[in-house]
């Protein structure tokens, strides 16, 4: 005879974890004891939220299923934001809450909420367990739908008294979970593929269009031999950052809202958008219908849902990145030229570079380029959300996937340092940042105890303009400079940090920045560099909501540094 | 915008429901009617829904649909021949004497049932298709309804094509 909490260990062994981030209570003790001489390691947060975001910051800088535990109630409540962000960018995590026994269920028990309820939405699927004799087969179906097809966060329901309860040790150890209504598709369909090749060969101005589906399905390396044999530039959303190394001769970087340029007049002049892991977000598309106006496109998905959401493809095709790209590449010749094209994106590259101001201020695009330089090709970089999001995509030089860590679709400010601690467990050789603003780091500063307590070696690199800085843009050139709200008091950030026992800087000239951020780097433990940056800077180009991505708001022409 | 009906065969399971419904709230999609049943297969429910949209929104439910764990197939019945029911109560008023034969009369035009009589009232059960209900509800409304209930709309796709073989 075993015990739920007993089964719930043993379970999340076999699944091979080794890491879960959590926050105690009443209704979870019986795990919790379990978990006191359990071979996996708990990481103590200070609030759930963190919980999850850490689990959903090791899911995409590992590959693996993140794992996070919190009690009912409130605990259950604060994990609901990390469940959107890791649904929307599709990233495998698994929650565990506790729930009042199932005989209070209902009752409006102390620290009861309907958790399956609210999280319906926001989770791939959930599980309310009321039997212990269930839950082998539900942590094995929740790990298996977390981890494949379009991934996403499970959330397991666990009431106290299924946690406590002895029943036997049901089956063997290698049962496949069998749902009748799950079976993905991986392989696309041979007709779509022939047609994708075609269109391929006959284009003259083809563009790759890449998301964070290539990341997900580990097809980095096929995508760049594609773009290499077709010669055709790729330009990435920002989940799909790090497939092609940023100083690749083909890649054209981020394309949308804050992309560059050249991205955005190579997509608004293409004849064949070849579309993958992506999902036509409005921040990439702009005004849709005038999105890539002259292409043909070809979409490639796991989610048959997200082909012809937003645009009708001319070929779709279901099934996993890797595999459909690897069935596409054996139909493509070595070499398919396209020197015309090649050089009018060349020419805009050249043309319109991406810039800021070089007048001995101290610009945040600077400190991320420094940055980038410092590391060369090691390091995984977190981002908060917002002006420092997006010029982290913009000026860093990211060399591989899984290095770029960043909320996408939910945009959650405070996501990025607590996802940090997660990155820091995933890769623990390498050297973690995380690129903050002031208003972002605030949102989950609470973290510095839990990077403390363990010594988390996270360096927080924090852009403070004392601003909400993207929105102090938008109410800049959309709002005749009416900042409505979004002034923030200065914050000693290196005393706070001070307090926490944790190593800390404070910078306020140019001069200072490289210095620092190796005295941060080669600091053993966490590290806050609190750099105080030119504070109504803007993030540029910029195209505004809704409008044609060709259109762009290019900002500041003057006294620039080419890139 | 064109009406469809949706058969899901889905997961017997506590939940099942409110995730479909859910769906169709969250993603804008407005529910004509519902019905849900268990159906031939054992730990199986099927739902019929009736949803009104363009197709490229009918496209999206569906696809939507399908991508619920517990959801094991969709079908839009109404892309087929197919036949399809509702079935009506409606408490007339009815006092002895002609209103009385007279709504008997119109129950009987329906092929419609008198399930119960009470002293001044009638409860008439009527089973087809929208119009008709729709039709002996008007016939009926000058006695005076006192209550009309109905059910969601049920379908099936007419010859030896089921939901399960997937056509």
């Amino acid at each position: 005879m075993k015990s739920g909490a007993q089964i719930l260990i043993e379970g999340l062994k076999e699944q091979g974890v080794d890491i879960i981030f959590g926050y105690p209570g009443g209704v979870v003790l019986p795990i919790y004891d379990e978990l006191y001489d359990a071979d996996i390691r708990h990481i103590l947060v200070r609030h759930e939220q963190a919980a999850i975001h850490a689990a959903d910051g090791y899911a995409r800088a590992s590959g693996k299923t993140g794992v996070c535990l919190a009690t009912s109630g409130p605990g259950a409540c604060n994990l609901v934001t990390g469940l959107a962000t890791a649904y929307m960018d599709s990233i495998p995590v698994v929650a565990i809450t506790g729930q009042v026994p199932t005989s209070l269920l209902g009752n409006d028990a102390f620290q009861e909420s309907d958790i399956t309820g609210i999280t319906m939405p926001v989770t791939k699927h959930n599980y309310l367990v009321t039997d212990a004799r269930d839950l082998k087969r539900i942590i094995r179906e929740a790990f298996h739908i977390a981890s494949t097809g379009r991934k996403g966060p499970v959330l397991i329901d666990l009431p106290k008294d299924v946690s406590t309860a002895l029943v036997p040790d049901v089956d063997g150890p290698d049962q496949q979970p069998r749902l009748r209504g799950y079976k993905p598709k991986y392989q696309g369909h041979s007709k779509m593929i022939q047609r994708a090749v075609d269109l391929l060969l006959q284009a003259q101005r083809p563009i790759i269009y890449a998301g964070g589906g290539v990341i997900s399905s580990d097809a980095s390396a096929e995508l760049v031999t594609l773009a290499e044999r077709m010669c055709m530039p790729v330009t990435t959303t920002l989940m799909g950052l790090g497939c092609i190394p940023t100083d690749h001769p083909l890649n054209l970087g981020m394309l949308g809202m804050h992309g560059t340029e050249y991205a955005n007049y190579a997509i608004t002049e293409s004849d064949l958008l070849f579309s993958i892991g992506v999902r036509f977000d409005d921040r990439v598309t702009g005004k849709i219908e005038a999105f890539a106006p002259h292409a043909k496109i070809i979409h490639i998905d796991i989610d048959p849902a997200e082909i012809g959401k937003n645009k009708q493809p001319d070929v779709p095709i279901v099934g996993d990145a890797k595999s459909v790209l690897t069935d596409i590449i054996k139909k493509i010749p070595e070499s398919c030229p396209h020197p015309e094209w090649l050089e009018k994106v060349a020419n805009w590259k050249k043309n319109h570079p991406l810039i800021y101001r070089s007048d001995g201020k101290l610009y945040p695009q600077f400190v991320i380029k420094t940055l980038a330089n410092i590391l060369g090709d090691k390091g995984v970089i977190v981002s908060e959300v917002g002006q420092n999001q997006m010029w982290t995509a913009q000026w860093f030089t990211f060399t591989r996937p899984r290095q770029w860590i960043s909320s996408g679709g939910l945009g959650t400010m405070g996501y990025g340092f607590p996802a940090s601690m997660g990155a820091h467990f995933a890769c623990p050789d390498q050297p973690v940042f995380v690129l903050a603003g002031d208003g972002s780091f605030q949102m989950n500063i609470q973290e510095l105890g839990t990077v403390a307590q363990y010594n988390i070696p996270v360096k927080v690199i924090v852009l403070n303009n004392r601003f909400l800085g993207m929105v102090r843009q938008w109410q800049q050139l959309f709002y005749e400079r009416r900042y409505s709200y979004t002034e923030l008091p200065e914050v000693h950030f290196e005393r706070i940090a001070k307090a926490y026992g944790i190593e800390a800087a404070t910078v306020t000239d140019v001069s200072e920045v490289e210095s620092a951020i190796r005295t941060a780097l080669a600091h053993p433990g966490p590290y806050v560099l609190d750099i105080r940056v030119e504070r109504e800077e803007n993030v540029f180009p910029m195209v505004p909501a809704g409008a044609n991505i060709s259109e762009m708001i290019v900002g500041h022409h003057t006294e620039h540094e080419e890139e | 915008m064109t009406s469809h009906i949706f058969s899901v065969l889905v997961e017997d399971s506590p939940g099942v429901l409110s995730r479909v419904t859910g769906l169709f709230s969250r993603r804008g999609f407005n529910i004509e009617s519902l019905a849900v049943g268990p159906c031939e297969q054992p730990a199986t429910s099927r739902i019929t829904i009736v949803v009104t949209g363009n197709d490229v929104q009918i496209e999206q439910v569906k696809k939507q649909l399908n991508k619920l764990i517990e959801v094991i197939k969709v079908l839009d019945v109404s892309d087929a021949e197919h036949v399809e029911r509702e079935l009506a109560m409606i408490k007339v008023r009815a006092e002895p004497g002609t209103a009385r034969s007279e709504i008997m009369q119109i129950a009987g035009i329906f092929r419609a049932k008198i399930i119960d009589v009470g002293s001044e009232t009638l409860v008439i059960e009527v089973t087809g298709d929208s119009g008709k209900i729709a039709a002996i509800e008007d016939l009926v409304r000058p006695y005076g309804i006192l209550e009309l209930v109905r059910t969601g709309k049920i379908a099936l796709q007419r010859g030896s094509a089921t939901v399960s073989s997937g056509r």
